[in-house]
């Protein structure tokens, strides 16, 4: 019968342009020639401009000597350092001014948002107003506000402001006392390192033993008393080594003492108050996203407020927090690259003026770009551990 | 049966009562919102003593010993400073902001031709205003006017050459223009370029959504600084002898490109919101792919991630100031710039410019952040316990 002859056949499969395979593999084939050659093109052009401009590719030149100087350097550095080692110097300090920010940032932000949540009328207002002044107006703004607003209108050396603990702030940034290690010193860091790992290992004990038992250990006091006072000991047994070289004044400037470059200041300040800003809005958003119930419920078994805020409401508003408060992390460092505005030798800072003198326009951008990839690579793979310790764990 | 039925039904209502006395007016706003319990005063002390260390200098600062008029730094120093004011004086120095106001809004374009950018601003405000208000009808019209033609006619107005218009090279332009014309030109690119972006990302061709990702990752990776670095030395470079590129032009393609990324990650966010049987009832309806995104998932999914895209957008807003690292005059860059005018240089000068700066692009970020919230409420079709 017809019927049959029609069910037998092969399913109609249209027209073949109307399958999506084909077409998925034609769109895709397309893309790849449009690619290659666009890519080759650009590769062309670049090889004929290097050669007209007779700039030799390649990081040879990271060896050549820098010739210029860096004002703030975390490792010993002088206009005969190489290139490369002028990159290094720059690459220390984005980590120094990110890492430093990061706390910062981290302290102000948690302050904040928890004052943005406050039943205090004038606190939740005051953190209000920052929050929405500073999350509005662009970082490089801020930068240059610390910058030439604030610190470079500061009186010079010879009327410096005194702060306590013998600290001094003037047009040249801030002075503070420098610890000198003396003989023996050595003692003190070994015994800090011995009771951070007591004070771990009391921690991780008495958290078994209240599983087991229910008593529970004076753990933080404890912790303290290790921490603190085992440095102290050996302070005081390897015979008080240590010492301060204040700043003084003289007649034209301050010597001695460690300096804070006003550069480094103003963009450390600027990162940390403007990151802060929206690390706030991430911690409110957290506590708020830990629903009602929660709180009640553990107030309802008879926990106390302090208690219900430690063991409940916070290990549930960090799952929401860890990972938006990574990405602000990832901002803080990629802006620390701002600090060529303003002259602090970062990684983009000295790239770009090892680029300039050099003409090594592609190898520059690409260390730049490798550096900063690596950084935002590590930032979210430690951050993704902290997350995965966080989080839900579910039967 | 009982004689006398004790039950009692009320028939009239209770007569609704005014709150007790310890529960009204301003005492019992106090008693509850600043001095809840012992912690709670300490807090509210403590913000009262931040108030009155930073507000009332903030006040005297910004306009009780503020300098509004002058002509010169002498209005703006202190005597000890070679200027007329007292010893002591901390005050803004208005005077410099209304002195330079034409440079911080037009940068060095020809003051003959200023009235080309203001031409150009009234008409889009003018376009602007009707569609953001919901009620204003024929929003279609008007959105073709103001992203079609609108841009076209600032092009011939502001850059001239034809009609017997001067010339204005963008090296000229400068200030707000420049920050304006930057965001437009970025917010117009990059949400197109971001869905199709984010589309990619979430194609089945694998070869598609790796360059996708690719693209994607490295963008968000690196600082913006270092795409406008690529874009200001590398593109040179990769383009042939003799062929060169507006600079401006070199900024508006490192911006959008920088933009789209992160825009792509935000609609990203959006599609995956989208529950799979949107997806299939459109497939189900013989819809093409285009047709699917196009009329199905992408009005849904937009409208959830409008405060993501609108946060974008101020997030380039702000990042345009980075220009000025790479030599262009925005308003930052017009304003650090005039620090160094020693007809203006005093003490108070980069903070007042700053401040005034600060203040603008305070206004454009949170004028886009309430209007998000509007949309954001009024689109919302989702039921409400």
């Amino acid at each position: 019968m017809a019927s049959q002859e029609i069910l037998r056949e092969e399913p109609s499969r249209g027209s073949f342009i109307n399958d999506p395979k084909v077409r998925g593999i034609f769109f895709q084939a397309v893309v790849v020639i449009v690619l290659v050659a666009l890519v080759w093109w650009i590769v062309q052009n670049t090889i004929d401009n290097l050669t007209r401009l007779r700039i030799a590719s390649g990081f040879g030149f990271l060896r050549g000597r820098a010739g210029f100087d860096i004002s703030d350097s975390a490792i010993a550095y002088s206009s005969d350092s190489t290139y490369g080692r002028a990159i290094l110097v720059g690459f220390i300090n984005t980590l120094i001014v990110a890492g430093a920010g990061i706390v910062t940032a981290t302290i102000i932000g948690f302050i904040l948002g928890i004052g943005r949540l406050s039943h205090n009328w004038l606190i939740r207002k005051i953190c209000m107003v920052y929050v929405e002044v500073f999350r509005n107006i662009p970082p490089l703004l801020v930068i240059f506000f610390w910058y030439s607003g604030v610190l470079s209108v500061l009186p010079p050396p010879r009327e410096s402001i005194n702060l306590p603990f013998g600290s001094f702030l003037n047009q040249r940034g801030f002075y503070f006392l420098r610890p000198i290690w003396g003989e023996g010193s050595w003692l003190i860091l070994v015994a800090l390192l011995l009771g951070i790992a007591m004070a771990w290992f009391v921690a991780r004990k008495a958290r078994q033993r209240q599983m087991a038992t229910g008593q529970q250990f004076p753990v933080f006091w404890t912790s303290a008393a290790l921490i603190i006072g085992l440095p102290l000991l050996a302070y005081a047994l390897s015979g008080f080594p240590l010492s301060f070289d204040y700043p003084k004044q003289s007649t034209f400037n301050l010597t001695g003492g460690f300096q804070v470059k006003p550069e480094f200041l103003s963009l450390y300040l600027a990162l940390s108050f403007y990151t802060a800003a929206f690390i706030a809005e991430i911690v409110r958003a957290g506590i708020m996203g830990v629903s009602k119930g929660q709180t009640e419920a553990a107030g309802a078994l008879g926990l106390r407020p302090g208690s219900i805020l430690r063991l409940v409401v916070i290990p549930q508003a960090m799952r929401i927090v860890i990972p938006p408060l990574t990405s602000q992390y990832l901002n803080l460092t990629k802006n620390s690259s701002l600090a060529i505005a303003i002259g602090y030798p970062d990684l983009t800072a000295t790239t770009g003026t090892v680029l300039n003198q050099t003409g090594q326009a592609i190898e520059c951008v690409l260390i730049m770009m490798v550096v900063y990839l690596a950084l935002s690579l590590l930032t979210s793979v430690i951050m993704n551990v902290v997350n995965a310790r966080m989080a839900l764990v579910e039967r | 049966m009982q004689e006398h039925d004790l039950s009692f039904v009320r028939v009239e209502m209770a007569l609704a009562q005014s709150a007790p006395p310890s529960e009204r007016g301003l005492g019992a706003w106090i008693r509850k919102n600043l001095i809840a319990s012992a912690g709670d005063t300490i807090l509210t002390i403590i913000g009262i003593v931040l108030v009155a260390m930073i507000l009332p200098q903030l006040i005297s600062w910004a306009f009780i010993n503020a300098q509004w008029i002058g002509t010169d730094r002498t209005f703006c120093a202190t005597v000890a400073q070679g200027g007329i004011q007292p010893d002591g004086w901390s005050g803004a120095c208005w005077a410099f902001v209304n002195a330079k106001f034409g440079q911080f809004m037009f940068g060095r374009y020809p003051i003959d031709e200023r009235w080309r950018p203001i031409l150009v601003a009234i008409l889009f405000v003018a376009l602007l205003v009707p569609l953001l208000i919901p009620k204003v009808p024929r929003k279609g019209l008007n959105a073709i006017l103001f992203f079609g033609a609108l841009p076209v006619f600032a092009f011939i107005l502001l850059v001239g050459g034809v009609f017997g218009l001067p010339h204005v090279e963008t090296s000229l332009w400068g200030g707000l223009l420049v920050t304006l014309s930057l965001s437009f030109v970025g917010i117009a690119v990059s949400l197109p370029l971001g869905i199709v972006l984010a589309l990619g990302r979430r194609s089945k061709m694998p070869i598609v959504k790796m360059l996708c990702v690719i693209f994607i990752e490295t963008v968000r990776g690196i600082p913006l600084i270092t795409v406008l670095f690529m874009a200001s030395v590398m593109l040179p470079l990769f383009l042939p002898a003799g062929v060169s590129f507006d600079k401006f032009l070199r900024a508006l393609i490192g911006v959008s490109l920088f933009a789209a990324a992160y825009m792509a990650e935000v609609v990203r966010g959006g599609l995956q919101a989208i529950p799979k049987g949107q997806y299939e009832g459109a497939d189900s309806l013989g819809l093409g792919y285009w047709q699917k995104m196009g009329l199905i998932v992408l009005p849904q999914a937009l409208k959830l991630v409008i405060p993501g895209i609108v946060n974008t957008f101020i997030g380039m807003f702000k990042d345009t100031s980075l220009v000025s690292i790479i030599s262009m005059f925005d308003l930052l860059g017009v304003v650090k710039q005039n620090f160094s005018d020693a007809n203006w240089a005093t003490p108070q000068t980069a903070r007042s410019g700053l401040v005034f700066a600060a203040f603008v692009f305070w206004l454009f970020c949170f004028g886009m952040s309430r209007y998000s919230m509007f949309t954001e409420r009024r689109l919302d079709t989702s039921y409400k316990r």
